[in-house]
């Protein structure tokens, strides 16, 4: 499998006094929207949100559909355990989210975007607001059509599924809806809206102006690019990291481990468990395991049980309890994990229970009951002796 | 049109079916929990599940639209065994005590739960418990939060179909569930008790307050003289839950039953139906008097009907500044028990405080408005006890009485006559019809100008419907109406009578008499009505309803017989000294939560 070694890059949090992000914006809206698609598709860029969808697709959708109003929505709900580096680029460079938002709006024929912050980060709505203001006033100047506002969330971390951020924003309980009609035909307020993570959006900046070679240097035939990283856990040098996509795990322990790693919980709770055996043969990125950027190292003095309850009473609380196999199923889990832990079921059950999580991945409403298979069958896989003992 | 494939077999369905549907066209049933043909789609369940070649996950075919070349398998392994975990997951939730459960045998999940059979029943017990799962606060509605399977049916049909939004789904994860605001007691909040979510709830999570035993009792009481009453959507929709086909009549069975289950005399509501229209019709001429003829501008028009009790507790909580626009003619239910308890009790020389007055609505807010403190005009509680239907059928099988074999008899007199204008009481629509046809007698002499008496433009489904009829050739007293365009309109549904409320409030509109009835469809839709309900069920119920209305030999409320004896010999005339006493009542504002 085609990998890259690790490579610390400077995309995300440089800065360019030559091309600021209104001049990025200013160069972009003088060309046409159907070759900044091209421009997207052409470097390869997916979405860092975790699934990966091909931002040049989205937006290439968005702009097909015909409506009476388009929608451009940020979402900074960044609530998977282990994620902060949208907290960063918000505080840092949030001019280029903005940019690459007006750059989306003019593709897709938008008049109107909204920055979807979640509710534990209410602190740094007034500064983000100021500068929402200060760039809106550099759009109306450049004579551009397009307004950001600023929404804040409540603290569900269901609302960082896109549709259920929809319906929060529409002043409504936060439950995500049925699909299809996905967002480019049916998003914020029933109307074709394109909703991409906070770092995708600084990366279509980022494209505009260093154009998609530039880009798709980086990274591998899947996986183009680079991505931010939160390192947090068993590490001297927990923070952010941008970080070449396809390197393999092992290199990404020798460089932020502390000598005794033992698993590595890939792509936050909802993500996978790695465990060392593992490290040499897995890339991090959409070939490998994929990631939003959560990369939480756990020693040898962790406990794969607790780190386990600990992912399933999240769950368990964070579910939106919409669909039966969410709300139900994540309450056995822990409550199964428990029994198996006290000897009150056989050990046998955590494969009823692993049967449970295959259900949980295809018959869930949405992504949060889909991916809590992902957690469970890793850590149980890897470390079931942790489980059971 | 779309062509796919369902279990190998080619299927053509127009463009945005439903698998879910689509599958139906083809007999292939897909078990479905919070889907409701009266409801928006949810998808929440997930019992029904599909498998779609080449999706990576299950689609839940209620809320999945079929595309072209789309092959589903509504029964491979993945379906079968997701479907079992869904469905055990539930059963892990729910306080499955189906024997003492008031829906046993009319649960959706006991039924699936039988169907499959699973035996093995794997997770961890997560059934509810505490003081705050059962509550009995309300006359009308109890509510069992261990029995609730979080499909959201309640919910819906409380904010879609009825505006009210007493119950909402509030808080997330393993602490979700359905509440009142903030968790008040039913009974302490904007609830208009009118149980339509206990018509749509799949297990037993929400039921009517019963009264079956209390009932029993009095009757077994030597002691006691049991009059019952029965509404005029009962005898169209009791048979549904005795095994007979949905829109059968089965009037003379039920008063066959009656007696057979050993209540004193079986009467009619279809009779103070009747005096209501006299009441209310006259009360409505006599407002059209003042305001047209004396200038009142205190008067309010326009005037709103007021027998159904979901509806006045909406608007009290809702809009209690056209509180003086309701009628204050008291519904016939509560006509019927001023009248027992007095005139009647009085007529077969039994004592008031002997007598026990059982009404059989299609309601359960007629539970609730017996209990109003208003409804005691008599000297006691006017209506001792309201069953619905269903608990009436419930309480023909306890007794053992073949019901389908039963011969038709005829109700006792007096308060048992009645006409057609008081059957169709039951539907939407009626009350109105019913109105117009001895208004315009009463004004002109002669009868209202539509075929066989029949008032299409009130009659139907639609959610707020409007009429005109314009007065002509009046008798001389009632000149002031010549020429006059009498505006009338119709609404079901309290989502629909919002609509037409606001519409009054905002003053575009110019009705005389507005009827509003709180269920779906009008009584025949009420939520103690048999279950299911569909749009097809009411269709059904009505079109008996208007059948029994043109078998009746009398189908006007000012020529019923017995009405006309009971004026004189004891109410006098409409909105007489004794009428105000007995049959009328005024509404107090309530809080909006």
């Amino acid at each position: 499998m085609e990998q890259k070694p690790l490579k610390k890059i400077d995309i995300i949090f440089g800065w360019d006094d030559n091309c600021t992000p209104i001049q990025v914006v200013e160069k972009s809206v003088k060309k046409t929207p159907e070759s900044i698609i091209l421009d997207m598709i052409d470097s390869g860029l997916k979405g860092r949100g975790g699934a990966g969808f091909p931002t040049g697709l989205k937006w290439k959708f968005a702009r097909n559909e015909e409506a009476d109003a388009k929608y451009v929505v940020c979402n900074a709900d960044e609530g998977e355990p282990g994620t902060f580096k949208d907290r960063e680029i918000l505080d840092k460079v949030p001019e280029k989210i903005f940019a690459g938002m007006t750059i989306c709006a003019f593709v897709v024929g938008a008049l109107e975007g909204y920055i979807y912050v979640r509710g534990e980060y209410n602190f740094m709505l007034k500064a983000l607001q100021q500068k929402i203001d200060l760039f809106n006033q550099q759009l109306h100047e450049l004579k551009v059509d397009f307004h950001i506002f600023l929404r804040s969330g409540s603290g569900a971390y269901v609302c960082g599924e896109e549709s259920a951020l929809f319906e929060s924003m529409e002043g409504k309980r936060g439950e995500p809806r049925n699909k299809p009609p996905y967002p480019t035909v049916s998003g914020y307020n029933g109307k074709p809206t394109v909703i991409n993570n906070v770092e995708t959006l600084v990366y279509t900046s980022e494209i505009c102006r260093m154009g998609p070679e530039q880009f798709k240097a980086l990274g591998t035939h899947d996986s183009r690019g680079s991505k931010v990283f939160s390192v947090s856990g068993d590490t001297p040098i927990a923070g952010i990291y941008e970080l070449e996509l396809g390197m393999p795990l092992k290199d990404f322990v020798d460089e932020f481990g502390d000598g005794d790693t033992k698993a590595i919980q890939v792509g936050g709770a909802s993500g996978h468990c790695v465990p060392r055996k593992k490290f040499n043969d897995t890339i991090i990125g959409f070939e490998g395991i994929p990631t939003g950027g959560s990369m939480m190292i756990f020693n040898s003095s962790r406990s794969m049980y607790n780190v386990l309850h600990d992912y399933l009473e999240f769950f368990t609380e964070e579910s939106c309890g919409q669909c039966t196999p969410c709300r139900i199923g994540c309450q056995q889990l822990l409550k199964g994990i428990e029994a198996v832990k006290k000897g009150e079921r056989p050990p046998t059950y955590l494969d009823d229970l692993k049967r449970l999580t295959a259900t949980m991945k295809i018959a869930a409403k949405c992504g949060l009951g889909q991916s809590v298979a992902n957690p469970f069958t890793s850590i149980v896989d890897n470390f079931r002796e942790e489980i059971i003992y | 049109m779309v062509n796919l494939k369902i279990n190998n077999t080619p299927v053509q369905v127009e463009e945005g079916t439903t698998i879910l549907d689509a599958a139906k066209q083809l007999n292939f049933r897909i078990p479905t929990l919070c889907n409701h043909p009266d409801l928006s789609v949810a998808g929440n369940c997930r019992v029904c599940v599909v498998e779609v070649k080449g999706a990576r996950l299950l689609a839940a075919s209620c809320a999945t639209p079929v595309s072209e070349g789309m092959e589903v398998n509504t029964n491979s392994e993945k379906v079968r065994i997701a479907r079992k975990h869904v469905l055990e997951l539930l059963l892990s939730e729910h306080n499955a005590d189906c024997t003492k459960c008031f829906k046993n045998g009319h649960c959706e999940l006991q039924q699936l739960a039988s169907e499959y059979r699973y035996g093995d029943h794997i997770f961890i017990d997560l059934v509810k418990t505490g003081d705050k799962v059962l509550d009995i606060s309300s006359p009308s509605i109890t509510k069992d939060a261990s029995k609730c399977i979080r499909c959201q049916r309640c919910v819906r049909t409380c904010t879609e179909l009825q505006a009210v939004s007493a119950l909402a789904v509030v808080h997330k994860g393993d602490h979700q569930t359905i509440s009142t605001f903030l968790g008040k007691p039913l009974n302490d909040v904007v609830c208009t008790n009118c149980g339509q979510c206990i018509n749509r709830c799949p297990t037993g999570a929400l039921y009517e307050r019963n009264y079956i035993e209390d009932v029993w009792h009095a009757i077994y009481d030597p002691n006691k003289f049991v009059v019952v009453e029965t509404a005029p959507a009962t005898r169209v929709a009791l048979g549904e839950d005795l095994g007979i086909e949905t829109g059968q009549r089965v009037t003379g069975k039920m008063v066959s039953a009656l007696r057979k289950m050993g209540f004193n005399k079986v009467l009619d509501t279809d009779f103070t139906a009747d005096l209501t229209i006299l009441e209310e019709g006259t009360e409505l001429l006599t407002r059209l008097k003042k305001a047209l003829v004396d200038k009142d501008e205190t008067v309010k028009l326009p005037m709103m009907t007021s027998c159904s009790p979901g509806w006045v507790k909406f608007q009290e909580h809702m809009f209690p500044e056209l509180l003086d626009n309701l009628s204050s003619c008291k519904s016939p239910q509560q006509m019927f028990g001023a009248l027992a308890k007095t005139y009647y009790a009085d007529k077969i020389n039994i004592k008031a405080e002997n007598m026990v007055v059982v009404s059989i609505m299609p309601c359960t807010a007629k539970k609730f408005e017996c209990n109003r403190s208003e409804m005691r005009d008599s000297g006691f509680k006017d209506v001792d006890y309201v069953l619905t239907t269903r608990e009436l059928a419930m309480m023909i099988k306890q007794a053992g009485i073949e019901f389908d074999k039963l011969e038709d008899e005829s109700y006792d007199s007096i308060l048992g006559e009645s006409t057609g204008a008081a059957v169709i009481f039951g539907t939407t629509g009626g009350v109105m019809e019913a109105a117009l046809r001895t208004a315009y007698e009463i004004i002109t002499g002669v009868e209202v100008p539509f075929t066989n008496l029949n008032i299409k433009p009130v009659r139907g489904m639609e959610g707020v419907k409007e009429a005109s009829i314009k007065i002509k050739n009046t008798k001389p007293e009632w000149s002031f109406l010549e020429g006059v365009e009498l505006n009338v309109a119709v609404a079901h549904g309290l989502a629909n009578a919002k609509q037409l409320m606001e519409a009054v409030n905002s003053g575009k509109t110019n009705y005389h008499f507005i009827e509003v009835m709180g269920c779906p469809g009008g009584c025949i839709g009420g939520g103690g009505q048999p279950i299911p309900t569909s749009a097809e069920i009411r269709k059904r119920r009505a079109e008996a309803i208007y059948a029994e209305d043109m078998g009746k030999a009398v189908r006007k409320s000012h020529e019923n017989p017995e009405v006309a004896e009971v004026y004189k010999e004891y109410l006098t005339h409409p909105l007489g000294h004794k009428s105000h006493e007995l049959l009328h009542t005024h509404y107090k504002a309530r809080k909006r939560y």
